[in-house]
This record gives structure tokens, C-alpha cells and sequence, in this order.
């Protein structure tokens, strides 16, 4: 049984067939429990496809994908559905909140497809709110938040299920300075109290403040340090 | 992790298939109206097509089953027959009769407003004698005035059917007010309420025998004497259970001599027909629900699909949140189900309230077949499923990363 909550062995992803287009060309990482990861890389240079694929949204073409030691190609689209719901929370750099829905109701969401009674879905999303600094605002519908707090809610519905791992994208992405920086605090609060988190950036100054990054380019990861360490 | 079910309670579902009626309301309405109306067309002509059935057979009920009449007929050498003039005496004579009416058309006598309206313009209005003992027989009474008596039976004042009065333009009686009946004055004794069974009677000015004698000349010679008469219908109200036998008697008692001449109907056949025709143009409106129906299936299955498209980001969003594809499909689904339910309803409830308010108008016992409404409401749900189903495999089939990448 291996100790990481993330490993990548030889991922490849080619997209289309004539001609075909990788995107993803051997990568292989792994990731331990309570890690701080940045996945740093520019445009095109095959982030947000390692990130649907570390998030199973996407199959790799070649190579194993290890979510908490279990094979993803060895599931179907059932028991995939069931992994993401329970061990993996993401957060989008759009947020994608229910703009009808409240607060409250958007953050328990992030439980519904867990498994997990209304009752408990409600009292686990009261804390994960509370965790995010938005108890005042738990009765708010999203159109009422700033940017900062809308994302704040989309962490606090990737949080509610207490996942394995926590996927970001570019979750500063939309965010002017102050409320980017104010969100990366709460990255590096929940992270400290124990959530394993990727982060995926193209913003190269944000993931030298991570203690990991992985740099990606072409497809390829060209660097994996912890900080501190000289490249 | 513990192991759970991952199956949504119903409250969820409720709550899933509800997002998008409840983040565009006007949209979920609007794509909702089409079926709505066309359930309530189905609900409606089922509604008062049986109401108006309903309030027909109490009509008849009201009116009985068992008045008979005996009309002259043709003689066998084709021209019109005459009915002798004991013919009603003779009637009254036979067993399970209870009463006997009659009255006596006058040819080529017409009734107008007054004497300076042209001859031609009848208005196809009649004048008949009659028997005082009409409206009891016939199951009618007034609505204005008085009827005949001995006294005024053998004066020129008429009673006006209800058409005829209409026609006439005479909608209440008061002293002194005349009509020109027969090339003379006539004074206007009273109005009669419509009478179903007899339409005729509606459209008739009605005199006592004598007044026909002594001013119009319609009489016979019996004996060398000048009597009133003969009758030319007779009105019989025989005891309910013994229509037919009475009815099989009718011809020959009336005019033993030359039965055939004699022509014996139960006036209440015809509502009876009328009643079970009240169904006939059914098909029709139905047809045309059934076109409303389709094409608001059309309209729900266009605004799923553009549902669809729009919430390629919210069917992502709920892909990484762990829904399955069958969990996607069916939100769909069950949205498109919901949507034609909420028509459904609307539908069935507006077409319930207008049979209500058109047959309360015509006094009608307001009948909602159970079948009009649990129709109406299933073939909503059926439609819903129906135009939901495409949008639903497209919006399962959907690849989670297209999904989100979409904004």
C-alpha cells in the first residue's frame, strides 16, 4: 500500500488522431498526504489536462493515475463518480456557484452526491462555512458576494466532504490582488490543518510561495522541487 | 470513507429537477403554457361536453319520457291528412292515458307586429287553436300574462310561444297591447316559457278554438252544425312504464279509419338524440388539444435542449462533485417531467374552471369525467418524458471536461 494520496506513473494524453496531440507525455509525481502543491506551467503547456486527469474528469491515454492507492482505469463511470464525490474537491477558477442557491445550499452540494444524509450534509456545511470565515453570509445567495467570497464558498463546497485531495484551478485566477492574497492565506490555513492541496497556476511568483511546485511545459514535468531547494 | 448510497433522496430530486424553473422562472412558465393549454382543451371539451350531456338528460328528466303525439300525416294520396275531430275524445278513452291535449294549426294565417308589416315577412311564426288544457300536458307554464280561459278562448286574444314572442318583439304583456293575427287585431294574453318537447308550440301564436271558429274560420261541419276543430296535433301524457303500449295504440284510436294517416312520436327522443350527440364534435377539439399538446412538447423539448447548452458548466460542476452520468440524465428528465407536471396541472385546473363557469352559466350540473382529468394529467407526464428524454442522454453524454470548459 503506498503512502502517497496521489501518484502519477507514465501519463500520457493525446488528443485527436490525425494528427494526434499530446498534451500530457510521461508524467509521473506523486503526492503525500497534507502536501501544498503548485502545478506551474504556461498556457498550453498541458496543466488543466493533468488537472482533469488527477481529478478523473478525463482518462489518460497511457500510464496509471493512483488516487489513494486505488487504479482509476480499473473503474467504471460509477464507481469514478464515487471517488470524486469522496476523496477529491475542486475549485474552479469560474467558482461555478448555483447563483439561485444560497450559500448554505451551494457549499452542502458539494456533499450531495456523497452518500450522506440532508441532516449531515447541512450541519458538515455550517462548519465547512464557518472554516472559510462566511458564517455571516451563510443565508446569502451568491450574487451578493464579492469575488473573494464567492470563492471562498467554492472551496468551503470542496471542502464540505473532508476530501483526499483538494484540486484548485487558477483559484486566484479571477481575483484582483488583495482578495487573491487573502485566499491563498486560507490555502495555506487549510492546508496547515491538515488538507492535502493542488494548485494549479500559470502565475510562476504565486507557486514559488507554495512549499512544492511542479513546473510543467509541452507536456512535460520539467521540475518538481520542494522550496528551498535550488532548482 | 464510509460506504453509502449514493442515491439521491426524493427532496433532492425535487430540488435537482427544480433548478431550472427555479432560475428562470418566466422561461419554465412560458415553455409550461403550451401544455397547459392544450390539457386544458381536453379537460374543458370533456368537461362540457358531459355536463352539458348532464344537464340534457335532467332537462328530460324534468320534462318526463312519456308524452306521445299524434300528428296528421299524409293521406295516401300524398296531400296533407286531417285527424277526425273525436280523435282526442276517443284518446282519453284508453287505458294508462292520463291526459290529453290538443291543438289545431290554421293554414295560411300568419301573426305580425302589426298591419303594416308586409304579408311575406311571416317570420315562419304559426297560428294554432288550442285545448285549454295545454300546458299542464305539455309540461310548460308561463313566463308573462295569463293563459286562455273559457272566456278568452272565444275572444280574439292570443298567447305567444317564447320564439314567437321574441320574434314579435314582445317581452312583457300589459293592456291594450296588440298583434295582427289573421287579417284582424288580437289582444296579447299572456307568454310562454320555452317548451322543449314541442318547438313548435314556441313558435306559435295560440287561440282558443271558438276565437278560431268565429275569427279566423277554421271550424267543421258535423251533423250539418258548425263545430270547432278538428285537431291537427294531439299532446298524450301516458303513465310512465306504459309508453309503448300506449304509443302502439295511438294511430288507430285516433283515426281507426286510416291509421297510417296518423304519425305517433315521443317527443322526448329528440333530446334523448341531442344527448347522446352532445359528444359529437368531441373529436374534433380533441384533436386540436392533442395539437396544443405537441406542440407544447416541441417547446419543452426546445427550451431543454437550450437548457442543455446553457448549463454545460452546472452539468460539469455536478459531474466533479461525484454525479454519476444516470444521475445526470435523470435530473434532466425529471426537469422536463416537472416542467410538463406544473402545465399538467395549470391545464387540468383551468379547463376544470371554465366547464365549471360555462355550465354553472347554463344552470348545467358542472361533470368533470374522472378520465378527462387523470387524461390530461398522464398525457402531460408522458409528453414531459417524451421531450425530455433526448435533452437528457445529451446532457449525460456531455464529457465533464467540454462541460467545465465551456463559460
Amino acid at each position: 500500500m503506498s503512502t502517497s494520496v496521489l501518484e502519477l506513473d507514465g501519463v500520457t494524453k493525446v488528443y485527436g488522431e490525425d494528427p494526434p496531440v499530446p498534451a500530457l507525455r510521461g508524467v509521473s509525481f506523486s503526492i503525500r498526504p497534507g502536501e501544498l502543491v503548485a502545478i506551474v506551467g504556461p498556457s498550453g503547456s498541458g496543466k488543466s489536462t493533468l488537472l482533469h486527469v488527477i481529478g478523473t474528469l478525463e482518462r489518460p491515454s497511457s500510464g496509471v493515475v493512483r488516487i489513494g492507492g486505488v487504479d482509476a482505469a480499473q473503474l467504471d463511470d460509477r464507481e469514478l463518480s464515487k471517488l470524486r464525490a469522496r476523496n477529491i474537491g475542486f475549485v474552479f477558477q469560474q467558482f461555478f456557484l448555483a447563483e439561485h442557491a444560497t450559500v448554505r445550499d451551494n457549499v452542502a452540494d458539494g456533499l450531495l452526491y456523497a452518500g450522506v444524509r440532508v441532516a449531515e450534509r447541512y450541519r458538515r456545511a455550517e462548519e465547512a462555512i464557518e472554516r472559510v470565515g462566511l458564517s455571516e453570509r451563510a443565508s446569502f445567495k451568491p450574487t451578493k458576494l464579492s469575488g473573494g467570497e464567492r470563492q471562498r464558498v467554492a472551496i468551503a463546497r470542496a471542502l464540505v466532504g473532508r476530501p483526499a485531495i483538494v484540486l484548485a484551478d487558477e483559484p486566484t485566477g479571477n481575483l484582483d490582488s488583495s482578495n487573491g492574497a487573502s485566499i491563498m492565506e486560507l490555502i495555506r490555513e487549510l492546508n496547515a490543518a491538515g488538507a492535502t492541496i493542488i494548485m494549479i497556476t500559470h502565475d510562476t511568483g504565486l507557486a514559488d510561495q507554495l512549499p512544492r511546485q511542479i513546473r510543467v511545459l509541452d507536456g512535460e514535468v520539467i521540475c518538481d522541487r520542494t522550496n528551498g531547494e535550488t532548482p | 470513507m464510509s460506504a453509502g448510497d449514493e442515491r439521491l433522496e426524493l427532496r433532492d430530486w425535487l430540488r435537482v429537477a427544480s433548478v431550472g424553473l427555479r432560475s428562470r422562472p418566466l422561461r419554465a412558465a412560458l415553455s409550461a403554457l403550451g401544455i397547459a393549454i392544450g390539457t386544458a382543451a381536453i379537460v374543458g371539451v370533456l368537461g362540457l361536453s358531459a355536463s352539458s350531456q348532464a344537464g340534457l338528460i335532467a332537462e328530460i328528466n324534468r320534462l318526463g319520457t312519456n308524452l306521445l303525439t299524434v300528428e296528421a300525416g299524409q293521406s295516401l294520396t300524398g296531400g296533407p291528412a286531417q285527424l277526425p275531430r273525436e280523435a282526442p275524445v276517443r284518446i282519453t278513452l284508453l287505458d294508462d292515458v292520463e291526459q290529453v291535449a290538443h291543438t289545431a294549426l290554421i293554414k295560411n294565417t300568419y301573426v305580425y307586429r302589426s298591419s303594416i308589416v308586409p304579408v311575406t315577412e311571416t317570420g315562419g311564426l304559426q297560428v294554432r287553436a288550442t285545448s285549454l288544457n295545454l300546458l299542464p300536458v305539455l309540461g310548460t307554464g308561463l313566463a308573462r300574462g295569463d293563459w286562455l280561459n273559457p272566456g278568452t278562448a272565444r275572444l280574439p286574444v292570443a298567447v305567444l310561444g317564447a320564439i314567437a314572442a321574441q320574434q314579435l318583439g314582445i317581452d312583457r304583456v300589459y293592456p291594450g297591447q296588440r298583434i295582427w293575427l289573421g287579417g284582424r287585431r288580437f289582444d296579447i294574453g299572456g307568454i310562454l316559457n320555452p317548451s322543449p318537447l314541442t318547438p313548435d308550440i314556441d313558435v306559435s301564436a295560440l287561440i282558443g278554438y271558438p276565437a278560431a271558429q268565429t275569427y279566423l274560420g277554421y271550424l267543421s261541419i258535423v251533423g250539418g252544425k258548425q263545430e270547432t276543430g278538428p285537431p291537427s296535433s294531439i299532446y298524450v301524457r301516458a303513465a310512465t312504464g306504459h309508453e309503448a303500449t300506449v304509443q302502439s295504440l295511438l294511430a288507430n284510436t285516433a283515426d281507426p279509419e286510416a291509421p297510417y294517416e296518423a304519425a305517433v312520436s315521443q317527443p322526448s327522443d329528440v333530446l334523448t338524440a341531442r344527448a347522446a350527440a352532445a359528444g359529437a364534435f368531441n373529436s374534433l377539439f380533441l384533436g386540436l388539444g392533442v395539437v396544443a399538446l405537441i406542440v407544447g412538447a416541441v417547446g419543452v423539448a426546445n427550451i431543454m435542449i437550450i437548457s442543455v447548452l446553457e448549463r454545460r458548466s452546472e452539468i460539469g460542476l455536478r459531474r466533479a462533485l461525484g454525479a454519476t452520468r444516470s444521475q445526470i440524465r435523470t435530473q434532466f428528465l425529471a426537469e422536463s417531467i416537472l416542467l410538463a407536471v406544473v402545465g399538467g396541472v395549470a391545464g387540468v385546473l383551468a379547463g376544470a374552471a371554465a366547464t365549471a363557469v360555462y355550465a354553472s352559466s347554463k344552470s348545467w350540473a358542472v361533470v368533470i369525467p374522472a378520465q378527462a382529468w387523470s387524461g390530461g394529467f398522464a398525457s402531460a407526464i408522458l409528453i414531459g418524458a417524451f421531450a425530455g428524454l433526448l435533452p437528457a442522454v445529451r446532457a449525460s453524454r456531455l464529457p465533464p471536461t467540454v462541460a467545465l470548459r465551456t463559460v
